[in-house]
């Protein structure tokens, strides 16, 4: 086909990168990565017709294209503005930015009840995270928040309205995952709920996805609720054969017991995979899976905690404190601790003993 | 006297119904736009300069040549009459005396846009208009200036009524037409406009009541007439609905070759502030728009006479004007009280926010929160700030204009009104005695017992 996809340039935070034509902002963005990316709280790639609510990616548009290089005079949702040939944006070095994404935390945080240390999604929240970065310490809403009653939708899933940011992506979920959506969005404003209307339980078999997409803790998984906190648990990536999905998951364990199941989540928190509620809510012993290997935590995550997959060997960084001169009488304790290995006979070794030392050693043999 | 080409024939008796309106020149715009090609309908409205009445004033012309027209995909025409906006009664009066213009303006409309099936979505409370109007569709299908093969021009056309339930936002036209789809009623992100992608994701033209209603007298006397009446950008006339402390509220169609003043003061029109008292402020197009106090309102900063035109309302920008807006002109005489009223439109701007965006939706509510406490003597003076904050923070960072909307008379209010702010906070109990504001406003000083 001829139809070949155009390629536009984009200067984001004066990073240029090329993109094909038809990408968002917020996915240029994702593609040079770090500072740059706007935080997405209601956008999902995976959910069509998601973003553009929150707020929090607005970006100022100091160039349209090269066509037009007029500013655009608004801040625009970096999640639903395409890009275009010769496109000026401005992230992180807007001033307007900064302040509009502060006021936008501020408002997510005024009737949110910021009690974390008693909150399942604790660790793993995109609101704790963007309050994190973007938010104050204090607060300057004086009056009582607004707080809902907790449901259990069935048997599996909780709703907790207090937390809900709006973000319409569980919505999207069940439009667009399910036969029928079975709950929505009812009221309007600040007084809007997530609700099923009459009926009280969400039935699909692939419904369980909420909780995967739900960036707080409004929608959490019953079966794992206060069971343990996320960052006490090893998440594993692991698949079963499952006739209903691709069976692909993440295993959060302690031990050999399987706290909970989810989707496996990319870097940008967003799964990879949408499973079924069978393999999330019924398959929970480890001789239900075959393990691959523990899931990368990235090293900013709290989860990360107390896991050794992705961290640094601190070796690459001494010569540079030094200025060049090699450490003699350091030694790299991940090597060293295989003298506790019966079969390395220190006595031939010469010492000072380093690192590069037991390395000869054991090349020897 | 001022020149009127909409509601002139009003108080013909009858002039509801078909015969007495086509007696008196009913449906001849229909006839002579059916002579000339779509292409010269528009033509002639762009013509006219006729600005769009439902708010924002953009050129109707210019939007109906937007419209996308694929190949083999309906087009539809969809008439905004939700008409939820405080202080607007305009098209209620002109559906609920003259529908027949307004079917007759839609017949031409949907005529010169292609639309064999044009909508009214009309807001639920006018429920006794739908019967007005869908007796009026029947009467014009009876007469055969509807449906199937009309006039045997080969042009099929059908119009229907859709009420709405009750939501101010589903005057937003994205919103308006979610609605219209049976969806709950929450603006969409645009683009795509509704010109490309509207109803059923087909191309849309929205349009106000009234700005529909125009087209009648823009064919009739030909696109270049129309453009005569009026100043500048501002050509033909214009329906006002005028309220509060006025000796005459109601509806009145002007020219709009009329001063401010003229209009508040003119025996014509408002005949002046009710009970002798005097003008304190005004909000001259529906709640939305930024309020003015009385020496801005009559006499621009540059110190020129304000005129009823959409350029001299906006003379000024935010900072010294107002604007045209829907045409809501609200009137506050001295025993008003700003902080008040305020509060009153924050709760309303609360109340109808559709919640979809943070700003709008959690910032609504804390502003009449904060209002209320100013009001009602527990205020502080940093609160003052902090609504300023609140409201700079959310205009121009929503999806839809309904943010700017509930931010604009916050920010007006405190622009122009401050020391009323401040006078509550220091006052508290003084506040809660009169349901007016600053004394200087009203002199001689009146105590009211609570
Ligand atoms: C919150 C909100 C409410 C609105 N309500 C109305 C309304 O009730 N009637 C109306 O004609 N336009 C209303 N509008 C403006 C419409 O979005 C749209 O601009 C208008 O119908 C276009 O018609 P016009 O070009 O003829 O003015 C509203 C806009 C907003 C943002
Ligand atoms: S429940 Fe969660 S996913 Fe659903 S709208 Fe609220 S925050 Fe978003
Ligand atoms: S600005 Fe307000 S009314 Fe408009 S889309 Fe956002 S929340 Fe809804
Ligand atoms: S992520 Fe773009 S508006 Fe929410």
């Amino acid at each position: 086909m001829a139809d070949e996809k155009k390629i536009f340039k984009v200067t984001i935070d004066n990073i240029t990168i090329e993109v094909e034509a038809g990408t968002s902002i917020l996915q240029a963005a994702r593609s040079i990565g770090g500072d740059v990316v706007p935080p997405a709280m209601c956008y999902y790639s995976k959910l069509q017709g998601s973003g553009g609510k929150c707020r929090t990616c607005l970006v100022e548009v100091t160039a349209g294209s090269t066509a037009d290089p007029r500013p655009m005079p608004k801040l625009v949702a970096s999640c639903r503005t395409n890009v275009m040939e010769g496109m000026v944006v401005k992230s992180i070095t807007s001033e307007r930015v900064i302040d509009a994404r502060n006021g936008v935390v501020e408002f997510l945080l005024i009737n949110h009840p910021l009690d974390c240390p008693i909150c399942d999604q604790a660790g793993e929240c995109h609101l704790q995270d963007l309050s994190y970065e973007h938010g104050k310490e204090g607060t300057r809403y004086e009056f009582q928040r607004r707080t809902f009653e907790k449901h259990d939708l069935g048997p599996y899933i909780q709703l907790h309205m207090t937390r809900c940011i709006l973000c319409y992506r569980c919505v999207f979920v069940a439009d667009q995952l399910t036969e029928k959506r079975e709950h929505g969005v009812l009221d309007r404003g600040d007084h809007s709920e997530i609700a099923t209307y009459i009926e009280k339980a969400l039935h699909n078999d692939f419904i369980g996805n909420v909780i995967d997409v739900c960036p707080v803790g409004a929608l959490t998984d019953r079966t794992f609720r206060f069971k343990n906190r996320v960052w006490f648990l090893k998440p594993m990536d692991a698949h079963r054969d499952c006739p209903k999905c691709s069976g692909k998951v993440t295993l959060w364990n302690r031990g050999d017991e399987v706290y909970r199941v989810t989707a496996r989540k990319n870097q940008w928190g967003e799964v990879e995979e949408w499973i079924c509620n069978d393999c999330r809510f019924q398959k929970k012993k480890t001789s239900d899976w075959i393990i691959e290997g523990p899931t990368v935590v990235s090293r900013h995550s709290v989860i990360s905690q107390g896991h050794y997959v992705g961290t640094v060997n601190p070796k690459e960084f001494l010569p540079a404190v030094m200025g060049g001169r090699n450490p003699r009488l350091l030694m790299d304790i991940h090597t060293v601790s295989e003298v506790n290995d019966p079969e390395i006979q220190l006595s031939k070794i010469e010492g000072p003993a380093t690192s590069d030392v037991f390395g000869e050693e054991e090349k020897q043999e | 006297m001022s020149r009127k080409v909409l509601i002139d024939k009003v108080n013909i008796e009858g002039i509801r119904f078909y015969d007495e309106y086509r007696k008196n020149g009913g449906y001849a715009s229909v006839e002579k736009a059916f002579k000339m090609s779509p292409a010269d309908v528009v033509e002639e409205v762009k013509k006219s300069g006729l600005r769009g009445r439902g708010g924002a004033g953009f050129p109707t012309g210019m939007k109906w040549s937007f419209l996308a027209k694929p190949e083999g995909v309906p087009r539809y025409l969809v008439c905004n009459a939700d008409e939820s906006e405080p202080g607007t009664f305009k098209d209620r009066y002109l559906m609920e005396f003259l529908p027949h213009l307004l079917i007759e303006g839609l017949i031409v409309s949907s005529y010169a846009l292609g639309s064999g099936r044009t909508y009214i979505y009309i807001r639920g409370e006018y429920a006794w208009i739908v019967d007005i109007l869908e007796k009026a569709i029947a009467e014009a299908k009876s007469n055969n200036w509807l449906g199937k093969n009309i006039l045997g021009t080969g042009f099929d056309c059908e119009i229907y009524v859709q009420r709405g339930a009750g939501a101010y936002i589903c005057g937003e036209e994205t919103a308006l037409l979610e609605s219209l789809e049976g969806k709950r009623g929450n603006p969409r992100i645009k683009p795509p406009f509704p010109a490309v992608k509207g109803l059923w994701d087909c191309p849309t033209v929205v349009n106000n009541v009234e700005t529909l209603a125009a087209i009648v007298p823009i064919i009739n006397m030909g696109g270049e007439e129309y453009a005569k009446i009026g100043i500048g950008k501002s050509t033909g006339t214009k329906l006002l609905s005028a309220c509060g402390n006025i000796n005459k509220p109601g509806v009145y169609e002007i020219d709009m070759t009329i001063s401010v003043e003229e209009f508040i003061y003119g025996d014509e029109y408002c005949g002046g502030i009710a009970n002798g008292k005097k003008l304190k402020a005004c909000i001259p197009g529906g709640s939305s728009v930024p309020i003015l106090p009385a020496n801005l309102l009559l006499k621009t900063a540059k110190g020129e006479t304000r005129m009823m035109t959409y350029e001299s309302l906006a003379d000024g920008g935010f900072a010294t004007g107002s604007m045209m807006g829907s045409g809501g002109f609200i009137v506050l005489d001295e025993d008003q009280c700003v902080v008040r009223h305020t509060l009153t439109l924050a709760r309303f701007y609360r109340h109808e926010s559709c919640g979809q965006c943070s700003p709008c939706r959690e910032g609504t509510g804390w502003m009449e929160k904060i209002l209320q406490n100013i009001e009602y003597g527990k205020g502080k003076l940093t609160d003052i700030d902090l609504l300023w904050d609140i409201q700079r923070r959310i205009e121009g960072n929503t999806i839809c204009p309904l943010g700017d909307a509930a931010a604009w008379p916050v920010a007006a209010a405190i622009r122009h009104f401050r020391d009323e702010f401040e006078w509550h906070v220091l006052n508290p109990d003084e506040s809660q005695r009169r349901n007016y504001g600053l004394a200087h406003y009203a002199d001689p000083l009146q105590t009211v017992t609570a």
